[in-house]
């Protein structure tokens, strides 16, 4: 009997509390973690520039979404200006690395904090507002940002934007998308293992106790007001690696691209994956990442001869975005993250799985 | 000089202040009886305004016939998107909420730019354009008429919430849902009246300030300028939009005036509402006139 329920599995059964805490649920969740990143490390190998382009861009973004999914999908607070701290990641980067001298590899890290430095400054009017305040007030401060960046003409450049210089290590410059994909990975997965960490920490549960209930949470003796900051701080934290990341890659930032549709992109990317799903970001961020792509993909199947449809290409991808935030919010507001957990809870308890 | 411009500037913002008053009034209208931010409210504008131009241009229909035309769509646009894509959404949690109506401002925004381009277009001519003189001032009779426009639809706004049934029964549903219901009030009914309400009277705006200014894409920046406005005014008071849109409209104003003469700063006109905003939000987030929130647990 024993070695027969050994080796079938029937569910998920925890009988510590260390095993209820580990980062990873299963031994097999672990290995297969570990596995696909090593696979990672061989794409640059075999796949083409395309391909690479799209995940470097699914990596950059993912990072940013992971951040807005910890201060909305965790702690519950909704935040429309995500892609200011963006693009003031990427902004902080390439004026570090033009200004100071010091090399892009730390400029990014820096850029992080100088753009968590200012979302907590953001986030001192979300200690006292919440919900749809707090909505309204992310909404003015990514209006305030966008204008400060086609202002401050040192900073970023002004309407010309900025340069951004590519990474390098031990004078070894990382131009090309080849070895850029694994400055991204080496932080993607630095980012996301610290993302699943800080849920574990005593942090991580106090964000979870204010999304779920802020008052019993106040009454258990979580400040509140600490907790709402501090998540807007992690979440700029991410936001400016994200940014500073994008930068570096295109090696130019322009001033144009950190509108109110980005963060509404963002937001998108949260929801779709799943809120409250470290996993749920990434898929979340694929998904809108090869949306376009696909929409460009049906376009030219459909109609590569009608030069109307070709033209009306970005309202389609815009359109499409818009469309599958509605509709993934009626038909299945958990996101990709919970679809994904049923699959496999489906496929666990296999042939009697009801 | 320097009079004459700040008091010309200073009736514009009263004039742009109504219209924002208005849109800021359907706006509350439906926060304050269905309990959902409406982030396409701009989009109501853009769609009314572009149908309208659309009766008037492509269809060359009289206006007498096109603008009633676009009035009905509206009603008909309304109760759709409140039966289709709202009325799922009731009892999910605030976010959910927030993201549907931001999802659908952006699809429209996107379909709308798709069909009529992105460039500006002027209105034909309904009325004749001129300068009014007004105690010294030059005003232009569009935004006269603006005005008379504005100001009729607040005083209906009013006769229908005191003396109309639908409008009564809205105002018992906004004050408790399960009370009106039962007292026989189909709050189904008041929901699609809402959205119905509001997005004809948003698109009569938006023709108004279509004629002014010619449509394009700009008008549903005036959704988002509605925030600052129903937060000055308090979210869930008809009279605080009214009160906040016409704040916000002198306010901008003279930003652009303090800009011009002194500050050169540019850009003001856009961004100083946004500033007195989180200003409101960090002083008295619950505005002039909106109720506060009392939880309970």
């Amino acid at each position: 009997m024993a070695s027969a329920h050994s080796r079938m599995r029937c569910g998920e059964f925890r009988t510590t509390y260390q095993a209820d805490m580990t980062i990873f649920p299963t031994p097999l969740a672990r290995r297969v973690a570990v596995v696909s990143v090593l696979l990672l490390l061989l794409a640059p190998l075999c796949l083409n520039a395309y391909f690479l382009n799209l995940m470097i861009q699914i990596g950059y973004y993912g990072i940013a979404a992971l951040g807005l999914n910890i201060v909305v999908g965790f702690t519950g607070q909704i935040s429309l200006g995500h892609a200011a701290f963006f693009g003031l990641g990427a902004f902080t980067s390439a004026w570090i690395s033009n200004n100071s001298g010091i090399p892009v590899f730390f400029a990014i890290p820096l850029a992080g904090l100088l753009t968590m430095a200012v979302g907590l400054m953001v986030g001192i009017p979300a200690g006292r507002i919440k919900g749809l305040y707090l909505a309204i007030a992310t909404l003015a401060s990514q209006y305030i940002l966008e204008d400060f960046f086609a202002r401050a003409d040192w900073f970023t450049g002004g309407s010309a934007g900025a340069m951004a210089n590519p990474v390098s290590i031990f004078g070894y410059e990382m131009y090309t998308d080849q070895s850029y994909f694994y400055v991204v990975l080496f932080y993607v997965v630095i980012m996301f293992v610290a993302g699943a960490n800080l849920m574990r920490s005593r942090d991580g549960r106090a964000f979870i106790a204010v999304r779920d209930h802020y008052l019993s949470a106040e009454i258990m003796g979580i400040n509140l007001t600490k907790y709402r900051i501090l998540s807007f701080g992690i979440s700029s934290f991410y936001a400016g690696i994200g940014g500073a990341l994008f930068g570096h890659y295109l090696g130019f930032v322009s001033v144009e691209g950190f509108t109110l549709l980005l963060s509404i992109q963002f937001l998108a990317m949260v929801i779709i994956g799943g809120l409250g799903s470290v996993m749920g970001a990434m898929m979340g961020t694929i998904f809108m990442v090869l949306l376009p792509e696909i929409m460009e993909f049906g376009v030219h199947l459909f109609g590569s001869n009608n030069t109307e449809l070709i033209r009306a290409l970005a309202f389609i991808k815009e359109m499409a975005i818009g469309l599958s935030i509605v509709l993934f919010l009626i038909f299945e507001p958990d996101g990709l993250a919970h679809r994904w957990k049923m699959i496999k809870n489906y496929w666990k308890l296999y042939p009697f799985s009801y | 000089m320097k009079f004459e411009l700040l008091s010309q500037l200073i009736i514009n913002g009263l004039v742009v202040g109504t219209l924002y008053g208005v849109v800021a009034m359907c706006f509350v209208l439906i926060y304050k009886s269905t309990r959902v931010v409406n982030f396409a409210q701009g989009e109501f504008l853009l769609i009314g305004a572009w149908t309208c131009w659309a009766m008037l241009v492509k269809f060359e229909l009289p206006f007498y016939v096109g603008f009633p035309l676009t009035l009905i769509f509206m009603v008909i646009f309304g109760i759709l998107l409140q039966v289709l894509v709202l009325r799922p959404m009731i009892g999910e949690p605030i976010i959910s909420v927030i993201m549907v109506t931001v999802g659908l401002s952006m699809f429209f925004q996107a379909l709308v730019s798709w069909i009529f381009g992105g460039y500006t277009k002027a209105f034909p001519e309904v009325f004749s354009v001129k300068t009014v003189n007004i105690g010294g001032l030059q005003i232009e009779s569009a935004y006269i008429m603006s005005l008379v426009v504005s100001v009729v639809i607040m005083i209906a706004f009013y006769f229908f919430f005191k003396y109309s049934r639908m409008g009564l029964a809205m105002r018992a549903t906004a004050f408790d849902q399960q009370i009106a219901q039962s007292l026989g009030i189909s709050v189904k009914h008041v929901f699609a009246a809402a959205w119905a309400i509001s997005a004809v009277v948003s698109a009569l705006a938006g023709v108004v300030i279509g004629m002014v200014n010619g449509v394009s894409s700009a008008l549903s920046f005036i959704g988002i300028k509605v925030f600052p406005v129903v937060i000055l005014g308090g979210l869930d008071s008809i009279v605080g939009a009214i009160v906040g849109g016409l704040l916000i409209g002198v306010l901008e104003n003279l930003a652009e005036f303090v800009d011009s003469q002194w500050l050169h700063f540019g850009n003001m006109y856009d961004i100083a509402p946004f500033y007195a905003l989180v200003i409101i939000l960090m002083i008295k987030p619950y505005g002039l006139f909106g109720t506060k929130d009392i939880e309970r647990i």
